[in-house]
């Protein structure tokens, strides 16, 4: 695997979340890959098995989104959000919240998008309210995630 | 790490997963967190004494009430879990770079 492509993932002071990752690709297009809901809707899947039957997002300042995921046997769940600043190319300033059915609080995530050689390096900075806020979402996070290393771990059994 | 294991094994259940993100909001008796659960409060309170050993929360003394909260320990453990939460973004992300690659394939090809 080419290590530059490798996403890192950590834990800043008691609130923020920082993701980042390098694509092979210019800001431009992953700016758009993020904003053109008929492209959100072929990646932002989650594990195997997850569909997003709903990919509703008007990336303007004061724009709302909506993404809604399914499962055959886990139900289904949705996020809504607003976007706060847009820097087309360069930087996403957006607030989502979970329906689980009822809302998480807001995370606010600030996402960048750095030319970085031939490609782009993403930053996407999450602030949550407070420590656990945070631990729940990672909680929440995690049931997604541990799905995929289940199914992973069988096939090793 | 025999807490941090204690902290898989209870996390492990989705009642679980839900009373702690009930909890993220704040301190809740054993009534409040039976009520969105169809379940009785013994099952409640017994999902409870898997957590609070664990070390996932803590409980206070109130008159007669023992309201539960998150416990700091328990968040610290939790942030172990970054790294399930990475794989499920990996995922994602493995995908967009498919995704990518045919945006770019297809503008070369506008261009020709």
């Amino acid at each position: 695997m080419n290590t530059m492509t490798k996403l890192t993932l950590k834990t800043e002071g008691d609130t923020h979340v920082v993701v980042t990752r390098h694509f092979n690709a210019p800001p431009e297009a992953v700016y758009r890959a993020h904003t053109d809901p008929k492209i959100i809707q072929k990646w932002l899947l989650g594990p195997e098995g997850w569909t997003m039957p709903v990919c509703i997002c008007d990336a303007q300042p004061g724009g709302k989104f909506r993404y809604e995921w399914s499962h055959p046997k886990r139900g289904s769940f949705h996020i809504t959000g607003e976007y706060v600043e847009l820097e087309p190319h360069r930087r996403i300033v957006h607030v989502e919240r979970m329906h689980l059915p009822d809302p998480t609080p807001d995370n606010h995530i600030e996402t960048r998008f750095d030319a970085d050689g031939t490609g782009t390096l993403m930053t996407m900075r999450m602030t949550l309210p407070d420590a656990q806020t945070r631990a729940a979402m990672l909680a929440t996070g995690m049931e997604r995630g541990m799905e995929a290393s289940y199914v992973r771990l069988e096939s090793m059994l | 790490m025999s807490d941090l294991n204690a902290a898989f094994a209870a996390l492990a259940d989705p009642t679980r997963r839900a009373i702690l993100a009930r909890l993220a909001s704040g301190e809740a008796t054993v009534m409040e967190l039976a009520k969105p659960f169809e379940m009785t409060q013994p099952a409640i309170s017994q999902h409870l004494k898997v957590l609070e050993e664990a070390g996932l929360i803590v409980r206070r003394v109130d008159g007669t009430k023992r309201p539960r909260r998150l416990a700091k320990s328990g968040i610290d453990a939790m942030d172990q879990w970054l790294a399930m939460l990475r794989k499920a973004l990996e995922k994602n992300y493995d995908r967009l770079d498919q995704v990518l690659a045919t945006m770019q394939s297809d503008t070369e090809r506008k261009k020709r």
